[in-house]
């Protein structure tokens, strides 16, 4: 049994990353007390130092922590304890103080803490950043003009420094080069090897020959601005990866199995078909089967967009992904794993992702043109040099000049920088790019498809009719809605709540899962529930009904709750000029209905799953860039087929895989800005690109007439490499 | 110019000091919580006293 992501809105939109920890905490079940001494907790409300303070104060108080470290980058907290401290006493600590605790299961989160790529990068950034400044201040002396003997011991101790400082660092740029060359393709990595290693080569080569020009420090330069710019791009994709692993965490793939009587605890995977296994109420149905035993209603809205709770009893049946409303089901398994509807239709997905890998992100394409470009030009140098001088020394001299000078120094940072800085504002906003390339995509977009159910809307409804009835009324079904967990019946008290009413008081109050609730007011008999239940006729809108006594039943109708910021997001995007459709699985007059109270008048209704993926692909048959926004299984296979998509963090896990962006927040308002920034982000990097290319039209020459010195060389590559980057930061 | 003899060595060997002490912050995790060593430094917890 898996649990239902339900994320809270959080307090601050600091705390946006924490529906991801909440639900894996929640799936573990409370059980854990730390056998190992050391309990992870995550805590999305902290924010700021006094935060830090409080949180580790409270921890060292309690009995038996020894130590407590917050992470406020991961807004977590470390602690190690003496065996036997139990997770949820820390977490009743914390929320004691007013801080939301969730456990953390470390196990699935060890991959995540040590980041040795990202180490390792670092490690070489610090090596070449040492080295550089070392022969940059040995090159300063030559600059000025050390000659003769000074000049070549300057030289022999910045190859001394240089060459094992090359050898180490630029090992990712020879490795990913060379891999390139053994499939006989050119990437970007090519011409930067050859240019680290000419220029190497060359300076010693002139060292040699007390030569008057050495590039040490231009190759090593390059090596560090190169290595920023994928140290930058790494952090980016591990922020972005550990979010989405924190997310996936929360949906534990557990399920009860029933063996001789009693409850086992086993992975879903092990669950065959005939197994006999539990389903509580609030789980969802972690395999297709029939139901044996108990009564409930279930919750479809993840797999068809339907918003109504459909009623199932014995002989009924259920497909894996579908939650468990009310009382506890006992299901026979019919087909398990990769048999069960879930995964028939993830491998939809699996199709329809093949189609978008094609796409070629602007660094691929500026690589394209840029590879062939430099060597040409470099080959070219050589050539003309050595015919017109028949000079060898000199030829390569120039060659290899032409190869620092263009060598992709502003290149490598212009997209990096740029989706750091954009990726860092989005999150910050509550939007994690999961994918390196989504900015770009989402830049295009012109065309937005939502979903309806669980993406404009969430959960439960909004009862529509409470002034038709009267006050006692109001009390009584106050009184019965508030025991049941059902989200419409949390939906009516919340509802009635809010209108200051206080319960009638009823007794004997008695829930009947899949049906309703009873109880006893002033000696009659009432009972709020499905329609059948009570007697009524069920009418086209969700409803919930009220019967007292004998007399004829009342109904409580439902709209569909609108997700907080929707409207404005709808706006939002229509203001930027894009068009906005609709689709949805549920019926045709909820979602005109839905679809009016939003003011949209591009909407389908009762669609099945192929025919969104099909839809979203006409659009873009027609030249549409399509932004799908969706969360259920019948949505996956459209959130894979359109340019660019994205699910909220309450999305079913085959939803979020498929996704580029996923939404941390509860609020939909962010839409608008972050195709905004997208669209920024874009501009800049194509912004940085001409700046690139403004630096290489003005130094080739320069180089190619052989008047390029190393101190000039070290002046161009400097000055585009911090234009890129000022210019990236206009983004945050 | 003979006293590059010695310069030259005492720069570099003091940039090697710094390149060790990298070294040495990124093995031990220094660089894990970069948000949170921001708050943490204007934090008034320990002021007085090392923590034990």
């Amino acid at each position: 049994m898996s649990e239902i992501i339900r994320p809270r809105p959080s307090a601050c939109p600091a705390c946006i990353a924490a529906p991801a920890a909440e639900q894996a905490a929640r799936a573990r079940g409370g059980d854990a007390t730390s056998e190992e001494g050391g309990i992870m907790l995550s805590l999305p409300t902290v924010h700021c130092g006094a935060c830090i303070s409080a949180v580790e104060r409270r921890l060292l108080q309690f009995p038996g922590v020894r130590e407590a470290r917050v992470n406020l980058s991961l807004k977590r907290v470390t602690v190690d304890t003496d065996p036997g401290v139990r997770a949820e006493d820390l977490i009743a600590a914390l929320a004691e103080i007013g801080y939301e605790a969730h456990e953390l299961d470390a196990s699935t989160l060890a991959a995540t803490t040590v980041d040795r790529e990202g180490r390792e990068l670092l490690m070489r950034l610090g090596v070449s950043g040492f080295a550089m400044m070392n022969v940059m201040m040995l090159s300063f002396a030559v600059w000025a003009g050390a000659a003769d003997a000074t000049r070549d011991l300057f030289h022999w101790i910045s190859a001394l420094i240089s060459l094992p400082a090359i050898a180490f660092s630029a090992q990712p740029f020879f490795r990913n080069a060379m891999s390139a060359l053994r499939v006989r393709r050119l990437n970007m990595d090519v011409p930067i090897s050859l240019a680290i290693v000419l220029a190497a080569g060359i300076s010693l080569y002139e060292t040699t020959q007390s030569g008057r020009h050495a590039y040490f420090d231009a190759a090593l330069s390059l090596t560090f601005f190169l290595l920023a710019g994928r140290y930058l791009d790494h952090r980016t994709r591990v922020v972005a990866r550990s979010a989405a692993q924190e997310l996936a965490a929360l949906e534990v793939p557990r399920a009860l199995r029933i063996e001789d009587g009693e409850e086992h605890r086993v992975p879903v995977s092990e669950l065959v078909a005939g197994d006999l296994i539990r389903v509580r109420p609030g789980g969802r149905m972690p395999a297709d089967g029939i139901v044996v035993e108990g009564e409930s209603e279930i919750d479809r809205s993840l797999l068809t967009g339907e918003t109504s709770p459909v009623f199932v009893g014995p002989d009924s049946e259920v497909s894996a992904g579908e939650v468990n409303l009310t009382g506890p089901l006992t299901l026979k398994v019919t087909a398990a794993g990769e048999d069960s509807s879930l995964h028939r239709l993830a491998d939809l997905v699996a199709v329809a992702e093949s189609t978008k890998n094609r796409y070629t992100s602007l660094a691929e394409r500026a690589a394209r043109i840029y590879a062939p470009g430099v060597h040409l030009l470099a080959a070219l140098a050589f050539v003309g040099w050595y015919v017109a001088t028949l000079d060898l020394r000199l030829s390569i001299n120039i060659a290899v000049s032409v190869l620092i000078i263009t060598c992709p120094c502003a290149l490598g940072l212009a997209v990096p920088a740029v989706v750091t800085a954009a990726s860092g504002r989005l999150f910050r906003r509550g939007m994690l790019i999961k994918s390196s390339t989504a900015l770009e995509r989402l830049a295009d977009v012109d065309t937005v498809v939502f979903d309806k159910t669980g993406t404009l809307t969430e959960g439960g409804g909004e009862p529509v009719n409470l002034e038709r009835h009267d006050k006692e009324t109001l009390r009584i079904a106050l009184a019965l809605a508030g025991v049941s967990s059902h989200p419409l019946s949390q939906a009516l008290a919340e509802a009635l709540q809010a209108r200051g009413l206080t319960p009638a008081e009823v007794t004997d109050i008695t829930e009947l899962p899949g049906h309703g609730v009873s109880g006893r007011w002033q000696g009659r008999k009432v009972r709020l529930g499905r329609a059948e239940w009570v007697g009524a006729v069920p009418g086209e809108t969700t409803s919930a009904w009220l019967q007292i006594g004998q007399n004829a039943p009342v109904s409580f109708a439902f709209r569909d709750h609108l997700r907080k910021g929707a409207r404005e997001a709808i706006a939002a995007l229509r203001a930027q000029g894009l068009e906005v459709h609709l689709i949805s699985g549920d019926t045709a007059p909820a979602v005109a209905r839905f679809a009016e109270t939003i003011g949209m008048d591009n909407w389908k209704a009762a669609v099945l799953p192929e025919e969104k993926a099909a839809f979203v692909a006409g659009l873009t048959k027609k030249g549409r860039r399509v932004l799908m926004v969706g969360d259920g299984l019948n949505d996956t296979a459209a959130l894979a087929a359109a340019h660019v998509s994205i699910s909220p963090a309450t999305a079913l896990d085959a939803a979020r895989v498929a996704s580029d962006i996923v939404m941390l927040g509860n609020d939909l308002s962010p839409l608008g800005e972050t195709l905004d920034t997208a669209r920024r982000a874009k501009a800049r990097i194509k912004e940085n690109f001409d700046i690139a290319t403004l630096y290489n039209m003005i130094a080739v020459p320069v180089a190619l007439a052989g008047m390029a010195t190393p101190l000039a060389a070290a002046l161009a590559m400097s000055a585009s490499s911090i234009t890129v980057s000022l210019n990236a930061l206009r983004v945050r | 110019m003979e006293i590059l003899v010695y310069l030259i060595p005492a720069s570099l060997f003091l940039g090697g000091l710094g390149l060790i002490a990298f070294f040495w912050a990124l093995r031990n995790n220094q660089f894990d919580d970069p948000e949170g060593d921001r708050h943490r430094v204007l934090n008034s917890d320990w002021d007085d006293e090392p923590k034990p």
